[in-house]
């Protein structure tokens, strides 16, 4: 139940795109499409639950002086490990998201909470965290993305709902992609209020 | 020629914080006041500028050489994070008046992508010493003139009245937009 807890947190409660405001360069660079930012979602993802269960794991080892750097080296291993599998196995997936894999690295969802949350609990809580925060992030990916591609060129997921011509090229340009977040964090405040 | 039109490109035509999307956080972080905005892009003028030669030959003496190109992630980072520091230090006993201005903004700046980002993209795009090296310093410009720009507006927006569910990240992501779309202008130019 606690674990479930800690899964829904990073999902609405701290989620890291509309509530901690962590991430926006990929956030941003990433989801003019709904497939991409859902694909960008994922990886993250991934790197998120392994560097978070591999740091908690060894947080006892680790001097308290250089526990950045060894963090930075661990969520770095796993960042190279998904560019190879990626290249490997979904190569269109990669080429569209180019230099945002590798910027994985630094973005500072992994580095906060691998320093907030997996260096102070157990391997299977921080298991959890990463999950709910790498779910939260991919959920806000997508939405994003999907509005973007809606709005731009009439389709979600590649299936088309309007004529492209009717479509905004705007918001899938750079311009829209900092228009439409703006409105939908706006959005998501409005509903927190009320609630 | 060739150096003019990287120098134009990489400050208007491809901005990095406008059309590329690095270096977001300190883009809507410290774009508060204009002066911290200034003492910021100084800071990644300087840092950029360094990293890309240090990265750059680390790459082609280092790895290329014995064949470790898979450890280029790895590699950058620690070398940024270091290098960060090392300039840090070195500033403190050469520049006390230097580190004054810009010692807030160094930890930052070693999780900022868009050194990370221009590393990369320098070796991804196979330019040489020279061109990396105009390339990183005019890229530092772009984003300082982004942020300079955006921390203007945002001075003159506490003024104004907004929506209380828009205040804070949302209007200013909005109007990041609007400065998006005016840097679109500048396509076609080189």
């Amino acid at each position: 139940m606690n674990n479930f807890k800690t899964l829904m947190n990073g999902v609405v409660t701290e989620n890291p795109t509309f509530v901690l405001l962590l991430g926006m360069c990929p956030t941003l660079g990433t989801t003019s499409s709904a497939i991409n930012g859902f694909g960008m979602g994922i990886a993250t993802l991934f790197v998120l639950v392994c560097s978070n269960v591999v740091i908690s794991s060894i947080k006892n080892i680790i001097p308290d002086m250089v526990r950045i750097p060894a963090f930075v080296v661990v969520i770095a291993s796993f960042v190279t490990l998904l560019q190879m599998v990626m290249q490997a196995y979904t190569p269109a997936l990669y080429n569209s998201l180019g230099i945002f894999i590798p910027l994985i690295v630094v973005n500072c969802i992994l580095l906060g909470r691998a320093e907030a949350f997996a260096a102070k609990n157990k391997v299977i809580p921080s298991f959890f965290d990463g999950l709910g925060m790498g779910l939260g992030f991919t959920m806000a990916l997508t939405i994003l993305g999907a509005i973007r591609e809606l709005i731009g060129t009439g389709k979600i997921f590649s299936v088309s709902l309007f004529p492209e011509q009717y479509g905004m090229l705007l918001f899938v340009l750079a311009p829209g992609a900092f228009i439409a977040l703006g409105y939908l964090i706006a959005v998501v405040n409005k509903i927190k209020g009320k609630a | 020629m060739e150096y003019i039109i990287i120098f134009i490109s990489a400050i208007f035509v491809n901005n990095i914080v406008l059309s590329q999307f690095l270096g977001i956080c300190p883009f809507l972080g410290v774009s508060k006041k204009v002066e911290t905005a200034v003492g910021m892009s100084a800071a990644v003028a300087f840092v950029l500028t360094i990293a890309t030669i240090v990265t750059f030959l680390i790459q082609k003496f280092v790895l290329d050489a014995f064949d470790l190109g898979y450890l280029q992630t790895v590699t950058f980072i620690l070398v940024i994070a270091a290098l960060v520091q090392m300039v840090e230090i070195i500033i403190k006993k050469v520049s006390p008046a230097l580190y004054q201005a810009l010692g807030v903004f160094l930890p930052l700046i070693t999780t900022n992508c868009c050194i990370m980002g221009v590393t990369i993209l320098v070796i991804q795009k196979d330019m040489d010493l020279l061109q990396g090296v105009v390339y990183a310093f005019s890229t530092a410009l772009g984003f300082g003139l982004a942020l300079i720009l955006f921390a203007g507006l945002r001075e003159q927006m506490e003024y104004s009245h907004i929506p209380k569910g828009m205040k804070g990240t949302p209007v200013a992501l909005v109007t990041a937009g609007l400065l998006a779309m005016a840097f679109m202008g500048f396509s076609g130019i080189a």
